[in-house]
């Protein structure tokens, strides 16, 4: 079969015109590539490039290191400590919940934090880190850097976290620091991006939540480049940080360790304050806790037993407790009645034990009357009946701005949380809270500081201070930020006259000084340490003329939350006030037996350098202080070990 | 149909043929290739052993074989076609039934030495006997039903064994590649017509048959074509090919971010950077420039193809390199479509650049057949 050249002509023709078909139709999908590449590369290149230096580079955030906190001597109160800690990254771990559940057969983990931590892991991106387990010991770190080729995912990483060497006794000053929670960030406006980092830690009360925004410090930035997996490959550009700005109190962390463990068990509050600058050198609330426990996130059997008992440990009493000040509130009635003139120092008052007013009768405390009395001698005995006398006289608006003037019923502004303003009432202060008449009955319980005037053991102190030096001392728990010495702003006089304020200040010496002082038995015999001071009983429960008939029921016989709150404010020396202090003990029965011995102790513990000086008390009381002090479970300042010291 | 149609006292012989080779082909195509073998050192930052030394070797080997290929005389070529498109149709069978597994699709027999993919060879052994069929096919009975359905029979078959190994993308370029041949020989414009008709047929009913138990394509093809369709839709799952070639693309801008510059593909963004998506890197690290250079490259390559078609009077010859250039094409093509996200992500390399074995040595032996044809044409 042989083909006709013509035939072949034929043949070649229709190819021909084919392949020109073909090849038209092949330039024209060329040109469509061609343009697809242009509209990609030159019309879209700037958004493509964008999105490939999304694609690469990340910031990453560098937390800086939190700024220590000191007492003011540079004792360590808040440190950073090295933290053992595992982290698993999903994406490298391939079975996440897999090798999870093998890192729980090394190192403790218990089973609602593996499901919690498996939960976290599952919901974040492939290759977000996750802690998994902190505060390893050396031994289980060890064991999982051992086990690392079982584990593929989980990092053995050694960060900083705070912890609080001096645990019990600043719990309530500095606080503690935990996690930010969602409620966090939703009260802050513009949140610091730091804040965003899993597991950053922030500070939750006290110091460390009041001077957050100095002790935090700045992020320093990363830019790393990733790879599609997420992974680090290089760090571009790192910008540190600046770390957190170291701060010192002016608390002496062992006075203040003196008085946490003075006041023992007590439901009970202390406050010293340096009268000549506002410094409080202690400012111990008692029982308290340990705050590492809230820094590593606390459990619940723990946190119940907090909650639950009586004598609220968690509740920072030294500013968050609101009490009756008792007959400590004597001082602000004598004053405000002096000032106004309705009385003398030697003005004198008869006392039958009780006085009359609109048909209602007000008892002192003691039922058979203090006879005449003046007023260093109503303040000595601690006479109700003056108090009732002068207060009517004088009225309640005249008594509130003395004690307003002194430091009660406002809030002074410290780094603490929840304090507390107290009550210090007047006539408008019930018309506004309680739409009623201020009524005389009123004036005569605000007298004895009964009724409506609530105080903390801070106001006290404060007020303390203001008498014993005639100046509107402010209190201060900030010394140095970053080394730098806070200004001290001297104090202004309060415009009392000096004779009233130094009667006074007699009164004062004489309940702890006088043979009949409710005080007497918590003298200083020491010259250079003489206390002057004021106890305090007030009530907490109504006493009813049935009672009162029967004879008033002791506190001893009495449940313990129905006892009266034993208080005492005083300050040392008596000539040279240094510093004043304020005792609560809730529910202690009388202050004379249950607060002022503890001031003493402490105001002592305060003017001295080691423990008080033996020679300081009366010759009598030697020997059973002695043993009592030394069995105080104080911490071993050179070792930082809380020891029952006992010596030979 | 007979070797006295050839003047061969006109025709080189002996290794004078050297100097009838299509040199500039040779030249482009090794072109190409070199750009493939810079692409691949800096996908693998910088490291010659990586890809580009073996890719080189392989280049190489091919290149041998090609020259090879094109001093034997074409009509030996165009006698062997029925028995190499035999044998690759039985080698098809065999992967079918006794084939590795490799990517979830059985494509290859090991022989040892190379990974034999029956597939890449069919691509021009199914040139080679559609070129021989028609060659041998009076032209006047080209349109005729019957020998129509030879041709049509002869395309069909492997391309079925190809898509149930499942090989989506070689089965489609093996349709379009005997297509081409059939549309060259000069089948009338109304099969193409209906087929194309039927196609959309196909289609729809694909779509159609989705979720039942009739189903055509494989779940993984299914999402292919879902994701081709809304990239964004699963831009860390399925649609993360995609989405990061466009990126890599399109950040390249118009001069590229340099040689071994790509973050795209040196981060491992870029999802099988040295095989089927090779050109993003390309295109990344040289930019507008480049990428539209290597396309330019290709058409030359393709151009000075059809017009050694065009050149040569000998009908087999001109099939055969009319199917060569337009497989190669529809390489191309598809590859580009698909990472320049126009097309579904198919799994076909771009020919010569691409790293793969025996991809690169059944292409230059397809280069072999042209030249042969070219050399040894009728004058």
């Amino acid at each position: 079969m042989r083909r006709t050249a013509r035939d072949s002509e034929e043949t070649s023709r229709v190819l021909n015109r084919r392949t020109l078909m073909l090849g038209g139709a092949m330039s024209a999908m060329v040109a469509v590539l061609g343009v697809r590449m242009r509209y990609l590369q030159v019309d879209q290149a700037d958004e493509f490039r964008l999105l490939a230096e999304e694609n690469r580079i990340n910031i990453r955030l560098i937390p800086p290191e939190r700024g220590l906190i000191q007492d003011r001597n540079g004792q360590l109160i808040a440190a950073n400590e090295q933290n053992y800690r595992v982290v698993i990254t999903r994406e490298a771990a391939g079975d996440a919940e897999l090798v999870l559940r093998r890192l729980a057969g090394i190192i403790p983990i218990t089973p609602e934090e593996l499901e919690r931590t498996i939960e976290e892991v599952k919901a974040l991106r492939a290759f977000v880190p996750v802690t998994v387990a902190e505060r390893l010991s050396w031994e289980d770190f060890s064991k999982v850097a051992l086990n690392a080729p079982a584990l593929p995912g989980i990092v053995p990483e050694v960060g900083l976290s705070r912890r609080y060497p001096l645990d019990h006794d600043f719990a309530h000053v500095v606080g503690y620091v935990g996690p930010v929670s969602d409620k966090d960030l939703e009260a802050l406006e513009t949140p610091d991006p730091l804040l965003r980092i899993p597991k950053f830690q922030i500070g939750k009360i006290g110091v460390e939540k009041w001077m957050e925004d100095t002790l935090r410090g700045r992020a320093g930035t990363k830019r790393i480049e990733v790879n599609s997996a997420g992974r680090v490959m290089r760090e571009l550009e790192r910008q540190e940080g600046d770390p957190g700005t170291d701060i010192r109190l002016t608390i002496d962390a062992e006075v203040q360790n003196f008085a946490q463990a003075r006041l023992g068990d007590e439901s009970a509050a202390a406050v010293v304050m340096d009268v000549t600058n506002g410094d409080v050198i202690c400012i111990a609330s008692s029982p308290s806790f340990d705050p590492n426990l809230f820094v590593r996130g606390i459990s619940h059997t723990d946190y119940n037993a907090l909650m639950e008992n009586d004598h609220r440990p968690l509740a920072n009493k030294t500013v968050s407790g609101a009490y009756p000040p008792g007959s400590t509130f004597k001082m602000v009635t004598a004053l405000a009645a002096l000032e106004a003139g309705v009385a003398t120092p030697d003005t004198r008052v008869r006392c039958p034990g009780y006085i009359e007013f609109g048909g209602r009768r007000f008892h002192c405390w003691k039922r058979g009357g203090h006879g005449s009395v003046n007023l260093a001698r109503s303040l000595s005995e601690s006479c109700d009946v003056y108090y009732y006398d002068i207060a009517q006289r004088v009225g309640i608006d005249k008594i509130a701005e003395m004690g307003r003037k002194l430091g009660l019923g406002q809030r002074f502004d410290i780094p603490m949380s929840a304090i507390t303003e107290g009550i210090m009432p007047d006539k408008q202060w019930k018309q506004d809270r309680h739409k009623a008449e201020w009524r005389i009955g009123d004036t005569i319980n605000a007298s004895i500081g009964q009724g409506y005037v609530l105080t903390s053991p801070l106001q006290l102190a404060v007020m303390t201070a203001r008498l014993a030096t005639g100046r509107a001392v402010s209190p201060r728990l900030v010394r140095t930020v970053n080394d730098r010495e806070l200004p001290v702003v001297e104090a202004a006089p309060l415009g009392i006259t000096a004779e009233f304020l130094s009667a006074i200040q007699r009164g004062m010496y004489e309940v702890v000084n006088s043979d009949q002082g409710t005080a007497k038995s918590s003298r200083v015999v020491e010259p250079t340490m003489v206390m002057a001071g004021k106890t305090g009983t007030s009530q907490v429960r109504n006493i009813s003329a049935a009672e009162r008939e029967a004879g008033v029921i002791s506190n001893d016989q009495l449940p313990w939350n129905r006892r009266d709150h034993a208080l005492f404010v005083g300050y040392a020396p008596y000539d040279a006030p240094r510093y004043a202090i304020a005792v609560v003990v809730e529910h202690g029965g009388g202050g004379s037996t249950a607060a002022a011995p503890i001031a003493r102790d402490i105001l002592l513990r305060a003017l001295s350098d080691g423990l008080p000086p033996l020679d300081a008390y009366p010759a009598s009381q030697r020997g059973r202080i002695e043993s009592m002090l030394n069995e105080l479970p104080l911490r071993d300042p050179a070792t930082g070990v809380t020891t029952v010291r006992t010596r030979a | 149909m007979s070797f006295l149609e050839y003047r061969l006292k006109q025709a080189p012989a002996g290794l004078r043929k050297i100097l009838f080779i299509n040199w500039p082909l040779v030249v482009l195509v090794t072109a190409v290739a070199s750009v493939g073998f810079l692409m691949l050192y800096s996908i693998a930052g910088g490291n010659l052993d990586t890809w580009a030394r073996p890719q080189m070797e392989r280049f190489a080997a091919g290149m041998v074989l090609m020259f090879i290929v094109a001093m034997v005389p074409i009509w030996f070529w165009r006698n062997m076609a029925g028995l190499a498109y035999l044998v690759a149709f039985i080698l098809l069978l065999f992967v079918e039934f006794f084939g590795e597994v490799g990517m979830g699709a059985q494509r290859w027999i090991d022989l040892g030495f190379i990974r034999l993919q029956p597939s890449e060879m069919m691509k021009f052994t199914l040139v080679m006997m559609l070129a021989a069929y028609y060659d041998w096919l009076d032209h006047k009975k080209v349109s005729r039903p019957l020998y129509v359905l030879i041709p049509v029979l002869l395309t069909v078959a492997p391309t079925v064994l190809v898509l149930m190994q499942p090989n989506l993308g070689t089965s489609l370029l093996l349709l379009l590649a005997g297509a081409a041949v059939m549309f060259a020989a000069g089948v009338s414009l109304w099969y193409f017509g209906a087929v194309l008709a039927l196609g959309v047929g196909v289609v729809v009913s694909v779509f159609t048959l989705r979720g039942t138990e009739w189903q055509f394509l494989h779940d993984y093809q299914y999402r292919r074509i879902d994701t081709f369709l809304d990239p964004t839709a699963d831009p860390l799952g399925a649609g993360y090919n995609i989405i990061q070639a466009k990126i890599a693309l399109g950040s390249g801008g118009w001069s590229g971010k340099g040689f071994m510059q790509g973050t795209q593909s040196r981060l491992n963004f870029l999802p099988e950077k040295h095989t089927d998506f090779i050109f993003t890197t390309l295109a990344e690290e040289f930019g507008f420039i480049g990428a539209f250079s290597l396309l330019g490259l290709y058409a030359l390559i393709i151009g000075f193809c059809l017009v050694a078609a065009f050149q040569n009077r000998d009908r087999f010859s001109a099939l055969l390199i009319v199917g060569v250039a337009a497989n190669f094409f529809f390489y191309i093509a598809v590859n580009l479509s698909m990472v320049m996200g126009m097309a579904p992500v198919v799994g076909v390399p771009l020919p010569l650049l691409s790293y793969g074995g025996s991809a690169m040595l059944v292409l230059l032996v397809g280069f072999g057949l042209v030249q042969s044809a070219h050399v040894h044409r009728p004058r």
